[in-house]
């Protein structure tokens, strides 16, 4: 599958999504999501790893609404700034599967993009510039050995008796080191890259095609009609609220 | 051919003009440069030249480059794996290579652009000894029945003897010799050695020692150690004594850093009992309470660099103690530091930046000293002065742990060895 296809149809349901914030839309989104998530055998232990962040945004933001929410309607309980009312309950519950009918797609179809296919797709589908895309690439490889260096900097901080400092200063001083050992390895990376003919003006070719046919136009369709879905039923149900409506 | 020459005399600028990587703006150029087909570089450090996750399309990517059709692609990339010897997967992550493996696959990316000319700056200087032959032997292979050239920057001589049918040498004003190896060796091999090149036959002479009577400084029993709680040695039993140099050796992944960090206090162990100098495991120990007692000296001295002067990286410990930094001009002046005091720490060469790290880890006068991997791709006059220092520290009593695949440093300096 081809990652922008992926992208797509993700980026249709959040835009459906946010175009009303009633319960109804995100209800409907996130019960077919989650009939057809499974067909991404994404194994569970690694989904529910990298979906756990959404798991505890969601009721954190619904419990956030539902206290300082806007007020509507009855009133359950009161205290200091906060006030419950069925309005902001109602708010509260349509954010928190929102969250989820948003995030979960896109978290769930970007677990499943190897990062040199999307590099192949946004070059030859989106036909962004190959230095542009190629650049980036090169450069996520060097965050993981950016980890290495930190956990050296640290050690190196503290046998040369700067361990105790505070926090801060501590932060700006690795940071900084990080910094410079960082350009120097992308500047050897430049030189490397450019002997070997990045960049050289030649029209470059692609060694793995980034395909684009039925699959994908179908794919993007299913992300589309989830958002129709959504929408619809909001609509038939009378409870379509548009943003600041 | 193999180019030799004192550091400074513009090997890695001349093979950096062939590639045709200089920009305009780096300096002058004089002359004209002709090189026939298309040159192929691979540089000293592994890391810092693999653009791709996977074999393959590391591989790959310089045919692209290049706008080689894909259906060509794919064939020049399984050829120049094979040439190399790498058997593995085209989708197997180049994270998960040895540093040897990695360098062979910066060779086989450059093969498959088939290059006239192979141009390698130091190809095995970050590598153990296995690694070492391993690439060289890749590179010999992968030359043999072609008609390009191979041109190799490196100052371990003995290394590419093997391989090279001519040997050319720089100095800053040219070329000084040029011809058989074994004639320019024979003519010039003094020389080459005292401008820090490693000349089989000329080894710099180990120091005499006169070893004190060792005091124990650290000792560990049942001791384990490891990283993010994974342990990589368990049960080690172990002391390390005031005025003896103990070098602890295996090949890469053995855990040698880790052992000798662990000891240094900056990671915890993760079983079993730690004491140096009688105050407990030193990782509990204040960040510096550490300085007067174990001094530690890492791999990359850039990761320990927090000052912006040479002499300020010198007054850093001195001023954590909240004493005067009184030794800071003798050892300036006894590392040959003492020109550089205002310049920058990051902008100084492989060598001056290993003899700083040295200098700051003394600065406090530490009891015990740890360096990991301390002469890792020094030159030959580098190497002897950081022999004659560490050696003389120990004289005077100071405990030395230093993890290292060097073999000579080894041979010159261990009192005692842990192979792992």
């Amino acid at each position: 599958m081809n990652p922008v296809a992926k992208l797509a149809a993700a980026a249709a349901i959040a835009v459906a999504l946010l175009l009303t914030l009633d319960v109804v839309s995100a209800a409907v989104a996130l019960a077919l999501e989650l009939v057809l998530l499974p067909l991404l055998r994404i194994p569970l232990r690694r989904f529910w790893l990298r979906t756990l962040p959404l798991w505890v945004a969601a009721p954190l933001a619904g419990v956030t609404i539902a206290l300082y929410g806007r007020t509507s309607g009855r009133v359950y309980a009161e205290f200091l700034f906060a006030r419950v009312s069925e309005g902001s309950l109602e708010l509260a519950l349509a954010t928190a599967l929102r969250v989820l009918a948003i995030g979960l797609p896109a978290l769930a179809l970007f677990l499943t993009i190897d990062p040199a296919e999307l590099a192949d797709s946004l070059a030859q589908t989106l036909r962004l510039p190959a230095r542009f895309v190629i650049g980036a690439l090169a450069g996520t490889r060097l965050i993981s050995l950016a980890a290495d260096d930190r956990r050296s900097i640290a050690m190196a901080r503290r046998a040369r008796g700067l361990g105790d400092r505070n926090p801060f200063s501590a932060l700006a001083g690795t940071a900084f080191t990080m910094l410079v050992v960082a350009l120097r390895r992308g500047g050897d990376l430049a030189v490397a890259m450019e002997a070997r003919g990045f960049g050289s003006g030649v029209p470059r070719t692609w060694a793995r095609p980034a395909r684009f046919g039925a699959r994908e136009v179908g794919f993007i369709l299913v992300g589309v009609l989830i958002g129709a879905a959504a929408i619809i039923a909001s609509v038939v149900t009378g409870s379509w609220s548009p943003l600041g409506s | 051919m193999l180019l030799l020459g004192a550091s400074g005399s513009g090997k890695s600028t001349l093979l950096r003009a062939l590639a045709g990587v200089l920009g305009d703006d780096e300096g002058e150029a004089l002359g004209s440069l002709s090189v026939a087909g298309q040159a192929g570089l691979v540089l000293q450090n592994p890391d810092s030249q693999i653009v791709m996750s996977r074999i393959g399309d590391e591989v790959a990517f310089g045919c692209e480059n290049l706008g080689v059709p894909r259906e060509d692609i794919w064939p020049r990339v399984r050829t120049a794996l094979d040439a190399v010897g790498l058997d593995l997967p085209l989708d197997h992550p180049t994270s998960a290579l040895s540093g040897g493996q990695k360098q062979r696959l910066a060779i086989a990316a450059v093969l498959a652009m088939r290059p006239g000319i192979l141009l390698l700056d130091e190809p095995t200087a970050n590598l153990d000894v296995a690694g070492v032959t391993e690439v060289r032997d890749a590179v010999g292979r992968a030359l043999a029945g072609r008609d390009s050239s191979l041109v190799v920057v490196e100052h371990r001589v003995e290394v590419w003897l093997p391989v090279v049918d001519r040997v050319v040498v720089l100095s800053p004003h040219g070329v000084i010799a040029d011809g058989d190896p074994a004639a320019v060796l024979r003519d010039r091999g003094g020389e080459l050695a005292a401008a820090g090149i490693w000349v089989p036959g000329h080894t710099p002479p180990a120091p005499p020692r006169h070893r004190p009577e060792p005091v124990v400084a650290e000792t560990a029993a049942g001791l384990t150690v490891g990283r993010d709680s994974v342990p990589v040695l368990t049960g080690l039993d172990l002391a390390v004594s005031g005025g003896e140099v103990l070098a602890v050796t295996g090949p890469n992944g053995s855990g040698k850093s880790t052992l000798a960090l662990t000891l240094a206090g900056l990671l915890p162990p993760l079983a079993g009992d730690l004491d140096a100098f009688g105050r407990g495991s030193p990782h509990r120990w204040r960040s510096r309470d550490l300085l007067p007692l174990i001094g530690s000296v890492f791999q990359n001295p850039e990761h320990q660099f927090v000052a912006s002067t040479v002499r300020a990286e010198l007054e850093v410990g001195p001023h954590a103690l909240k004493r005067p930094p009184a030794r800071v001009d003798e050892l300036l002046e006894r590392l040959r530091l003492t020109a550089l005091e205002r310049a920058n720490p990051f902008t100084l060469s492989g060598g001056e930046q290993r003899r700083l790290s040295v200098a700051t880890a003394l600065a406090t006068s530490p009891r015990m000293l740890m360096l990991d991997e301390p002469t890792f791709g020094q030159d030959a006059v580098t190497w002897a002065e950081l022999v004659a220092l560490i050696g003389s520290l120990a004289d005077d009593g100071t405990a030395v742990v230093a993890a290292t695949h060097d073999a000579e440093f080894v041979a010159a300096l261990a009192d005692r060895t842990v192979s792992l």
